[in-house]
This record gives C-alpha cells, sequence and structure tokens, in this order.
C-alpha cells in the first residue's frame, strides 16, 4: 500500500520538528563569542577546542562512555536471557514476566531515582560508576528484551528441537542454532540500551557527585549553574555520534538481509 | 553411515502404557498405549489431527515428558533420558533446517556434536547427500533451495550420524502432490538402504498404505488397530479404521442369529460373521457389482436398493456414488471398461459376494476395567503388547 498525500504531509511535519532542534544546535556551536547565539554573528570552533581539551568535559564523556558500554553488554546479556526465559513460559505468565520487565518504561524516570537514591544510599553506591551501571540497566532492559523477543518470535522453536535430536546440548544449541539468528536483534539491543545509557539524566543527576558525573549532568550543569556555551558543541558530539552509531548499525543490518535473499 | 554403530543399526523401540495428559483431570492426548516398533521396519502412526500420534512421536524423541507408562530402546528404559542423548534421527515437517548454515554444515551438525573428525565428516556429509542425491549442493543456504530439495536435506541430517531410528513427523506435509510422490519413494528406498527402523506420522491413508510395513490407528489418543495395510484394509475390525482407511459402504443392520439384518431384508454371512450385536458390515468400492434390477443379482450373492448419485468416469475405473435405502452413502468403483452404468438418479441393486463383506464393531471394544495399579512398572511389563 503507498502512503497518501496526508500521511506524507504528517510524516514531514513530525520529522522536521524532530530535526529542528539539531539544525539550531549545530550552527550554534560553531559560534564566535562568549553566550549562546542563534544565528551565529560569527564562526569559529572555540567550543569544540573548549570540550575537546577542558578536563571537566572529558571526564564527563569517559565517564558517560564507561556507563553506556557496561551498561550495554550487562542489559543485553540480562534482557536476552531474559527473552529466552519468557519464551518457554505460557501465554499468561509470559505477558504477566512481559509487563513486569516493561514497568521502567511506563514509571516517571523521576521515581525511579528517588528509589534508587535512597535504596544506594544504603549499599553505599551513590555517587559510584557501578551505581550508574545498575540504575541505567533496568532501564535499558525493557528496551533490549524488546528488541530480543522480537527476533525470537521470528525463530522457528523446532529448530531448538531439531538441535536436540541432532545431539546437541541444550548450551550448544543455543550456541550454534539460536544465538546466530537472534544476533541481529542482539546487536540492535546493544546499541539501543548504550544509547538508553548515554543520554540518561534524570537518574544520574540525582546519583552524581564530583566523582561520577555524566555528560548529560555536565551539560546540565553547563546550562544551568555555568551558562557555558561549550554545551552546544558537546550536544552537536553526542548527536552526531549517536546518529552515526545507529546510521551504520542499520545499514550493516540492511547489508545482513539483502544477502540472505541472495 | 556405513561404519556407525551398525549393530544399533533397526532398534527394537517399545512402548508400554505410554500416556500424556497435558493438564491434570484433563482428557488424555495419549492414552496408556502399547505398541513394539520391530527392528528394521517402516510403522506409520495414523490418524485424525488430535489422535495423539504426533504427541506419542515426541515423546519418542524426547520433546514430551510422558506423564505414565514406558519407552523402552532394546529392553532399556530410556523415558528419563534427554533427547540429545537419544541418538534417534528427526525430520521435521517444516525441514528445521539451520537457516543460517550451508548444506553442508546443516548435514556436520550432529557429527560436529559428536566430534567426528574434520575428514571422516567430510566422506560422510558426501555419503548422505549421494543418499538423498543432491551431491553439489554442498555449499548452497536451505532457503536456495525448493522445498523437496529442503526435505532431502534434512532426511541426510537426520541419517548422516547413524542414529538408532528416523523418526519422521508429516515430513511430505508441507509439499505438493507431485512432489509427495517422488519423495515418498525416495523414503521408501532410503529405508530399504539403511535398514534403519522408521516411526512415520501422517494423517494420508495413501500414503501410510504405498510406504509401511505396518500401520497403527490412531483415534481419541488411543491406538484402534495395528497391522498391515492389507490387513487394515480388508479387516477395518472397527468402523473408524473401515473409514479412516478408504472409502466403504457400511450397513448399520443387527445380528439376527446366525444372520444379519439390514433394512428389514436378511444378509447372508459367510466366514466373517458379527461378533457383537450392532456390528456394521462394510463392503469395500471395488467388491461391488451394479444390477439394473432385482433379477439380474448373481445367485448367492447379498444386495441392496440403492440411487446412483453421481457417476464418473476416470479412466481405468468407473466411481459411482450410492444412496442407500436407508440414507446412507455408498460407492462403487467398477472397471473402466465395463458395461453402461445407470445414468444419476437411477434406481439399481447393489451387490456382492458374502465373502467379500466384512463386520466391524461401531466403536472399539472398551479395554476390561482398568487396574489402578496399572501404570506401576512391573504391571506395565507384564502387559502383552497389541499384536495384529
Amino acid at each position: 500500500m503507498r502512503p497518501g498525500v496526508s500521511v506524507k504531509i504528517a510524516s514531514g511535519v513530525i520529522a522536521a520538528l524532530l530535526v529542528l532542534p539539531v539544525l539550531v544546535v549545530i550552527p550554534m556551536s560553531f559560534a564566535a563569542g562568549t553566550s549562546f547565539q542563534f544565528p551565529p554573528d560569527d564562526w569559529a570552533t572555540t567550543w569544540y577546542q573548549s570540550f575537546f581539551t577542558s578536563d571537566k568535559w572529558q571526564f564527563a564523556l569517559t565517564n558517560s562512555l564507561k556507563v553506556a558500554l557496561a551498561t550495554a553488554v550487562l542489559a543485553t546479556v540480562l534482557g536476552t536471557m531474559a527473552a529466552m526465559g519468557l519464551s518457554r513460559l505460557s501465554t499468561r505468565w509470559r505477558s504477566l514476566g512481559l509487563s513486569l520487565i516493561m514497568m521502567p518504561i511506563v514509571i516517571p524516570n523521576i521515581l525511579i531515582a528517588l528509589a534508587v537514591y535512597a535504596t544506594f544510599l544504603d549499599l553505599k553506591l551513590n555517587g559510584t560508576l557501578r551505581g550508574l551501571v545498575f540504575a541505567h540497566t533496568a532501564i535499558a532492559l525493557p528496551f533490549v528484551v524488546i528488541a530480543v523477543n522480537t527476533r525470537l518470535q521470528g525463530i522457528d522453536m523446532s529448530l531448538r528441537s531439531a538441535a536436540f535430536s541432532l545431539g546437541a546440548r541444550p548450551a550448544a544449541a543455543f550456541r550454534q542454532v539460536i544465538l546466530p539468528l537472534l544476533l541481529p536483534g542482539v546487536l540492535s539491543a546493544l546499541v539501543l540500551a548504550f544509547v538508553s545509557s548515554f543520554d540518561e539524566v534524570v537518574i544520574s543527576l540525582f546519583l552524581q557527585t564530583p566523582a561520577n558525573t555524566t555528560l548529560p549532568v555536565q551539560m546540565f550543569d553547563a546550562v544551568s549553574v555555568e551558562i557555558d556555551p561549550t554545551i552546544s558543541a558537546a550536544a552537536s558530539f553526542v548527536v552526531i555520534s549517536v546518529s552515526t552509531v545507529i546510521l551504520v548499525g542499520q545499514l550493516v543490518a540492511l547489508r545482513r538481509r539483502k544477502g540472505q535473499v541472495l | 553411515m556405513i561404519d556407525g554403530p551398525s549393530q544399533q543399526r533397526g532398534a527394537r523401540i517399545s512402548l508400554k502404557a505410554l500416556s500424556k495428559q497435558f493438564t491434570p483431570g484433563a482428557v488424555p492426548a495419549v492414552d496408556q498405549i502399547d505398541l513394539e516398533m520391530e527392528p528394521g521396519e517402516f510403522l506409520t502412526l495414523l490418524g485424525p489431527s488430535g489422535s495423539g500420534k504426533t504427541t506419542t512421536l515426541n515423546m519418542v524423541a524426547g520433546f514430551l515428558d510422558p506423564s505414565g507408562g514406558q519407552i523402552e530402546l532394546n529392553g532399556r528404559d530410556i523415558s528419563n533420558i534427554p533427547p540429545h542423548r537419544r541418538n534417534f534421527g528427526m525430520v521435521f515437517q517444516n525441514y528445521a533446517l539451520f537457516p543460517h548454515l550451508t548444506v553442508e554444515q546443516n548435514i556436520a551438525f550432529p557429527l560436529k556434536q559428536r566430534r567426528v573428525p574434520r575428514a571422516e565428516r567430510g566422506r560422510r556429509v558426501r555419503e548422505a547427500l549421494d543418499l538423498v542425491q543432491l551431491s553439489g549442493m554442498d555449499s548452497r543456504k536451505p532457503s536456495q533451495l525448493s522445498g523437496g530439495q529442503q526435505q532431502r536435506v534434512a532426511l541426510a541430517r537426520a541419517v548422516v550420524f547413524s542414529p538408532h531410528l528416523l523418526l519422521l513427523d508429516e515430513p511430505l506435509g508441507a509439499l505438493d502432490r507431485k512432489l509427495r510422490q517422488s519423495l515418498q519413494a525416495e523414503i521408501k528406498r532410503i529405508h530399504r538402504e539403511l535398514g534403519l527402523t522408521f516411526v512415520f506420522v501422517t494423517h494420508d491413508q495413501d500414503e501410510a498404505m504405498s510406504l509401511s510395513d505396518r500401520i497403527a490407528v490412531f483415534n481419541e489418543g488411543r491406538i484402534e488397530r495395528v497391522g498391515t495395510p492389507r490387513a487394515l484394509y480388508d479387516d477395518p475390525g472397527t468402523l473408524f479404521v473401515a473409514e479412516f482407511m478408504g472409502e466403504s459402504n457400511r450397513f448399520f443392520g443387527a445380528a439376527k442369529g446366525a444372520e444379519y439384518e439390514w433394512a428389514g431384508s436378511p444378509m447372508r454371512t459367510a466366514a466373517s460373521r458379527p461378533g457383537a450385536d450392532d456390528d456394521v458390515l462394510v463392503v469395500r468400492p471395488e467388491r461391488i457389482g451394479i444390477a439394473a434390477s432385482p433379477g439380474d443379482v448373481p445367485s448367492g450373492a447379498n444386495s441392496a436398493p440403492a440411487t446412483v448419485v453421481d457417476s464418473s468416469y476416470l479412466g481405468i475405473q468407473r466411481r459411482v456414488d450410492l444412496e442407500y435405502a436407508d440414507g446412507t452413502r455408498g460407492v462403487a468403483v467398477l472397471p473402466g471398461s465395463g458395461s453402461s452404468v445407470p445414468s444419476t438418479g437411477a434406481g439399481v441393486v447393489v451387490h456382492w459376494h458374502p465373502q467379500d463383506q466384512v463386520f466391524v464393531r461401531r466403536r472399539p471394544p472398551l479395554e476390561p476395567a482398568v487396574p489402578v495399579d496399572r501404570r506401576a512398572p512391573s504391571a506395565a511389563v507384564t502387559k502383552a503388547p497389541v499384536k495384529v
């Protein structure tokens, strides 16, 4: 079915709304001035210099990358196991389990942040990168389970039975048959989990100390406390790097799919 | 395949009071069946969907745990052995080839699990491909093969590791008619060449008839009858088997002493006599003749008035659909070159020799009251397996 005119217009408007902020931020980051300017009077790369040379910004960026990477791995492993386990339950238990895992999407992040803050005080996890990883993993888990679950539903489960009948132990059946077929879902889960942690701000704000400031927290401080236009360079950097990761991921997936058809 | 554990070839499988109940209190999907699978035989589990044949196969394969009873391999109970340690080959209806692996890798999969050295692996994969006549297809992906080719790869993969027996779960169900016939011949040839015990599940009675050494007819979780295709066709035993295995003319009458009475007229009995008062008289379509009037019925034959509902010429045969005086439908298959056939709507007299009729039970004979301890192993072992 080909989309009608109204669908095209609606898509155009939505796309514009999504992209416009980027079209403001990126030019702004190249402004030569000491405060926020749009459109810029003059052009310079001052803010990029500041972003890449300032210890504060680089520390925050490194923290964010560390936390996001650890979260991506932890959430993907846990989420994949959860999706596998859920797929073997009866319909009733599966939908109950799924709704439980989806909770972090529904519950406002501020509530999660409060609960996490209180709990982590007892566990002495406040102000640590480890604490951030645990909290972000909870937030990323639903995305992982959705991505893996979608892929899993496309896999014929008689393949597992076939592997057993051919002498594969359960672990071997998973590693040699199910995992390779699940891989595209697992990879997109990794990307989603990474991104969801990388731009998480509410929980990171609650748990922040000078020792574990992440990039979004640093950006928030830059606007609210310091009025530091470096944030526009930081924001542009984040937008471009995150978009690149996702685009590359999609291109790879597209190529793989084409390869399978041939 | 040549040098596997060949002494294991053609294993014997015994099912003893095997049951499966999916939910407690519900009607069992498989209800205390006894069945012997003889070494090297081609045994078909035949029945309509929901009759328990696939559940039985899945229990033999180890994918389902029995709720009761035992599965024995060469006399040893294997009910608790997981599927990957049973060494049974299985062919699935949807092929279940691993889509990310090539044909060669698919067939090598079971050998890899058994840590067969690379060189021998290659040799056995080639032999298996030869067996299913797909040499040269090694490096293709399953998606590049036709349905028939995929199923042949699945067959090769299921026998390459010299399994104790081969389980086939409606393997031809997803194929079109012509392909089905050529694969039937293929399966028959492979069975002959390997000498393995084959257990084949289908709901298609033609398929069962043309492939099997023996057929076990399933109905509502029980085995109604086990026998050679010929025996089941000629002496179905129960009305269900008679109706499921080919077409028949059924006369619902009642035993009157040594005679049988249908619609007020007596029927002669020969060697086959009604065993119960409400047994049904059954005549196969090709045993029936059609006469224009009662005077033309040969002496000594049984006869019944009928109306011709439809008549079609099928080349070597002519098929006449009939409706009997009591409203039941029947069919006669006459030689195509024979004399003229009454037109649709005409009243005729159907006749057959008493030796060509059989009596069948309306429903399977009720089992003698089942003792409570029947599921105890000792009781199960002493119970004689179902024989023809």
